[in-house]
């Protein structure tokens, strides 16, 4: 008996029993369903993480941060730790072939440090104000959309000049959106905590691949329904939960000083905390080269314990460890999903079994008279193999129907981060393991109708 | 050489520690174009015979051959060749399956000797063509009479020019003018010169048959020749015109 044969007599018996079909095929197509819409999940997720890796200046990046906590063995050295200052970074400039861009950083908490920031009556509170380099743009992947970067004069001279976030210019010149035309604060001046500040540049808008999505799709829209236009509201990116989202709108709630302007308008007496204080936040620096970053490391930590005097008042803080946790999350949920999946797929295919088993014990005369005209053991185990096989890839193609649907409506009903994407690699494992539970489940019944004596099958009532 | 040769064929059953003998020493030679009746009452044996002469069941001990073919030490893969390649069934109960059209329950055995689909086809109808019902081809067994049902079956049983056809009980399950045609039908067959057997436990079928044999408790209690014995039937069958027809 050919294939073709055997597969249209396994349609057939779906299209006689098209409700008992249907329902086996259930578990089948709930199975496959999750399994692609989990590896979607999964995925969106997966992108979304990388992408607030790259938004935070990527793998290369390696910050040197102050610790007062010190080592329990240095602990009675705690007046003597030095802190991050400014001869560190010249001692890694000049000491660490290994890195570049070595940037020097004093960063203010906005809300913490009540930073206050005030334009003809109208206040906003920025998450950071940062006092460093230039270099910084290139560490921290920031883009300048209008204006420039201060620059190393606007740093030498200490000038009172700042580059804003674009949330920063929402609140106190308004949104662009809401006012329907772009607002451009380049040369204005503003008073962070009652200093006069001009704006030099300001950033893109950061946003992740979904608001990105969603900002084009408003925008189509508007042109389709240009009557009803009365500006889209945009929620300052505040709307997403969960990490990455939380990189973009630090980004765009932030503000960037030169390093001495900080120093000497927020870091003497005249400043902040009312006590000069030299020390950074922490300094910023890239690996040349990834493959070297322990090596490289391993040359910062020399350099710092001779500038340090061997006091460990400062730590190591790597993206590696922020995809290490990416890679842990991620294949986590992708187990968890793989788990729920294959539960489904188990007991679809504990249905497709049952089925035929109820299935051959209807048609032991059918069989009795396939075997009487000829057909052998192995015939007759291949066809009910295939109609299970059958069965199970065309729960296995609604399946895979379902899930496009399912994932649509989770993105719909759920609106997170990133949108799940499906990919086509989970689409065929899905569909393989459709099959592959087909073969499986059809494997009992196939024997037990093959092993079938022709004469009592054929007197069976 | 005889086209059936069986020799000292026993069968027994273990049945709750008691042993049943179905068939209890049986030889039999059948000849290329017989068509003989297998007479006997209600378990004498007749069933068991046809099936282990249709390769359909084995033999306890005793030596079969079909055509050659040494059938008593065949493989039960071997034993579903030679059903599909040399011997025809027709049934009682038709045995036609339900979900398949006409056309398509003629062409099953064909099925399983890998004949193309366009082949199959071409020679189901030639079967059909055989019992005058190839204008119901696409019609389901259950939209047919018992009659033509069983046509169906003999069109089946003849679509793979078997060399011999077994038919048990096959007007059994039919009203008495109905059986007579299918009677007709296997008469006809056989004056195209093919082999039959025919189990009943009408003796009035068996009288029709050129040859007859008679199991009794397992045994082979005679071999008439109907011709020479005589008989007279109820079943008015033109043997020369049908055979003309």
């Amino acid at each position: 008996m050919n294939l073709l044969d055997t597969i249209l007599v396994g349609l057939k018996e779906i299209w006689a029993n098209k409700f008992r079909s249907m329902l086996t095929m259930l578990g089948i197509i709930l199975g496959v369903s999750s399994l692609v819409a989990m590896s979607a999940l999964v995925k969106g997720m997966e992108n979304g993480m990388k992408e607030a890796l790259v938004a935070m200046g990527g793998l290369e990046k390696v910050r040197v941060e102050f610790q007062d906590d010190l080592p329990a063995y240095q602990k009675h050295l705690v007046d003597q730790a030095p802190g991050l200052l400014m001869k560190d970074v010249y001692a890694l400039q000049s000491g660490v072939p290994l890195v570049e861009n070595v940037t020097p950083v004093v960063e203010q908490h906005g809300y913490r440090s009540r930073i206050n920031i005030t334009y003809r009556g109208k206040r906003a509170r920025p998450w950071r104000i940062y006092g460093t380099w230039p270099g910084i743009l290139d560490l921290e992947d920031h883009r300048i959309e209008y204006g420039r970067m201060f620059n190393e004069i606007d740093n030498e001279m200490a000038r009172s000049v700042c580059v804003i976030g674009v949330d920063i210019r929402d609140d106190l010149f308004g949104n662009p959106e809401k006012t329907g035309k772009e607002i451009i604060p380049i040369g204005e001046v503003i008073r962070i905590n009652g200093q006069p500040f001009t704006i030099v540049g300001m950033f893109e808008h950061y946003m992740t691949e979904k608001e990105r999505k969603e900002k084009e799709l408003e925008k189509l829209r508007a042109q389709q329904q240009p009557q009803q236009q009365t500006g889209v509201v945009r929620d300052k990116g505040r709307s997403g939960s969960g990490p990455s989202g939380y990189v973009f709108r630090l980004k765009n709630n932030s503000v960037f000083i030169p390093l001495q302007t900080m120093m000497i308008q927020f870091r003497s007496a005249a400043g902040l905390n009312e006590t000069a204080d030299p020390r950074l936040s922490g300094i910023y620096m890239k690996v040349k080269d990834i493959g070297l970053l322990e090596t490289a490391l391993q040359q910062i930590r020399n350099v710092l314990q001779v500038s340090h005097n061997g006091i460990e008042d400062w730590s190591f803080r790597t993206e590696e460890d922020l995809a290490d946790g990416i890679q842990v999350t991620i294949q986590n949920f992708r187990m968890s999903g793989v788990i729920i999946a294959a539960i489904a797929l188990v007991v679809g295919g504990i249905g497709i079994m049952n089925i035929m088993l109820a299935s051959i014990s209807e048609r032991v005369r059918e069989i009795g008279i396939r075997k009487a005209v000829g057909a052998t053991t192995e015939d007759i185990f291949i066809q009910i193999i295939i109609e299970s096989v059958v069965i199970a890839l065309v729960g296995g193609l609604m399946g895979l129907a379902v899930s496009v649907g399912l994932v649509h409506s989770i993105t719909v009903f759920t609106p997170s981060e990133n949108n799940p994407e499906i990919t086509a690699q989970a689409m065929i494992f899905a569909f393989a393991c459709s099959a592959m539970v087909g073969v499986v489940a059809g494997t009992i019944p196939a024997f037990k109708a093959s092993k079938l004596h022709p004469i009592q099958a054929l007197k069976y009532d | 050489m005889a086209l059936v040769e069986l020799r000292e064929i026993r069968k027994t059953y273990h049945l709750g520690g008691e042993t049943i003998r179905a068939l209890d020493g049986v030889d039999l030679d059948v000849q290329q174009g017989d068509f003989t009746s297998i007479i006997g009452p209600s378990g004498s044996g007749k069933s068991t015979l046809m099936h282990i002469l249709g390769c359909l069941d084995s033999p306890t001990s005793g030596s079969m051959k079909l055509d050659g073919t040494n059938i008593h030490d065949a493989s039960a893969r071997q034993l579903a060749k030679i059903r599909g390649e040399k011997i025809g069934f027709v049934f009682q109960f038709f045995n036609l399956l339900p979900k398949l059209n006409v056309a398509q329950n003629v062409e099953l055995p064909l099925i399983y000797r890998g004949t193309s689909g366009r082949e199959r086809h071409k020679r189901a109808m030639h079967a059909l063509e055989l019992v005058g019902l190839q204008d119901r081809a696409k019609h389901r067994p259950s939209q047919l009479s018992g009659g033509q049902q069983q046509r169906v079956a003999i069109a089946r049983a003849l679509v793979n020019d078997p060399r011999i056809i077994f038919a048990d009980e096959p007007t059994g399950n039919l009203d008495s003018h109905t059986g007579e045609m299918i009677l007709e039908t296997f008469c006809k067959l056989h004056d195209e010169g093919r082999t039959i057997m025919l189990v009943t436990h009408d003796p009035e079928i068996a009288a029709l048959t050129p040859q007859k044999i008679e199991i009794r408790d397992g045994k082979i209690a005679s071999e008439v020749d109907a011709k020479l014995s005589g008989q007279a039937t109820r079943f008015q069958i033109n043997r020369t015109s049908s055979a003309s027809s």
